[in-house]
């Protein structure tokens, strides 16, 4: 509004500017249709856990991504709109299942996610190491050599590291228990840190 | 092409306003909504280059003529249900008066009122939703204003007080 609509007297100047209340009541009511319509193309929604705000997103094949707050979720969503599609919305209802079992993980409660994952994220030999990593059991590990030998390329073992610093769905798929041959525990895409707080999780549970 | 969320939280209270302002506190949510759905499938197809405002003002201008055909046809005009009793509350609601003068306000002027004033679309923008030449929107908003001064007449009374 500028000082020129204010001499002239605009009538709508005393009114709230914002309706927080009835906005969220719009936003939710709009979530549902668009599930209902099929155009939800990407729901998304963040959770709180002991590793930091993790981003959460879905399309309706299944979970789709999972970004660390280093990652900036902003940038992943732009990405998400780049690649997948721009009809993104705020939806806590597709990933309520999701959201439940990260939860159980973190509280040490669940040592293997039951999700549907929508891989298209991840292509080529990169998706063909990361489909494998689920089997590497929950409080175990093993070296990038390892993981090159399963997947069928023993001497691949510097793209075994790139897929892993790449993994589209970090904790599900878990390439925290991916270590270096030397038994240290070797870079994480959130952080060295993150990647040490899962792995004493999970020897503790 | 940003995620369609960030277009929701930038422009959704923006199309509540108007929505409040030309259909009116009953079917303000339905508006709403069915703008933001439309908006929604359209949304990939969209000119990066596209004035974004004036693109969902475009669209809510077209429910907001289907929901007034919808209400013409049903038997019980929005017109005829009662007030609720006691709504005394503004100036800070949209409700009772300043809907009441914003309904008495010819259609093209409650338009250009709307989508100047809080949609903030330039009156060029404006012809070319509502038909006729940037002056006669120009001029609509501006005697949809003069009207409004009388008719819900709140505004301006403290500044000229204070002015005084």
């Amino acid at each position: 509004m500028t000082a020129s609509d204010r001499e002239t007297g605009n009538p709508f100047a005393g009114l709230p500017w914002q309706d927080e209340p009835m906005l969220a009541r719009l936003h939710e009511r709009l979530e549902a249709q668009a599930q209902q319509e099929g155009i939800l193309d990407v729901a998304y929604r963040t959770i709180d856990t002991p590793v930091g705000a993790l981003l959460l997103a879905a399309t309706d094949q299944g979970l789709m991504r999972v970004a660390y707050e280093v990652q900036d979720h902003e940038a992943v969503l732009q990405q998400l709109a780049d690649k997948v599609s721009p009809r993104i919305l705020q939806a806590p209802t597709r990933l309520e299942k999701a959201a439940r079992q990260f939860e159980e993980y973190f509280s040490g409660r669940r040592t293997r996610f039951e999700l549907e994952l929508d891989w298209r994220l991840s292509k080529g030999f990169r998706r063909e190491v990361l489909v494998h990593l689920p089997d590497i059991a929950y409080g175990h590990t093993e070296s990038y050599a390892e993981v090159a030998s399963a997947s069928g390329s023993p001497k691949a073992v510097r793209a075994v590291g790139t897929a892993c610093a790449t993994n589209p769905l970090p904790v599900v798929v878990p390439c925290h228990r991916v270590v270096r041959s030397d038994g240290t525990e070797g870079g994480y895409v959130g952080g060295q840190g993150v990647k040490h707080t899962l792995l004493t999780l999970e020897r503790a549970a | 092409m940003q995620p369609f969320e960030q277009i929701v939280h930038d422009y959704g209270p923006m199309v509540l306003r108007v929505c409040r302002a030309v259909v009116g506190p009953q079917d303000a949510e339905d508006a709403w909504s069915e703008t933001f759905l439309s908006a929604m499938t359209a949304y990939p197809g969209l000119d990066p280059d596209a004035h974004v405002e004036a693109w969902l003002v475009t669209i809510a201008h077209r429910k907001a003529i289907d929901i007034a055909r919808a209400n013409a046809r049903r038997p019980v005009a929005v017109d005829d249900i009662p007030e609720r009793p006691g709504n005394s509350d503004r100036p800070e609601s949209w409700d009772g008066d300043l809907w009441a003068a914003l309904k008495a306000l010819p259609k093209r002027q409650l338009q250009a009122v709307a989508y100047h004033y809080l949609a903030g679309l330039p009156y060029k923008e404006i012809a070319a939703l509502t038909g006729g030449s940037t002056d006669a929107a120009r001029r609509a908003a501006a005697d949809g204003i003069k009207t409004l001064r009388t008719t819900y007449p709140r505004d301006g009374t403290e500044e000229k007080g204070a002015a005084r």
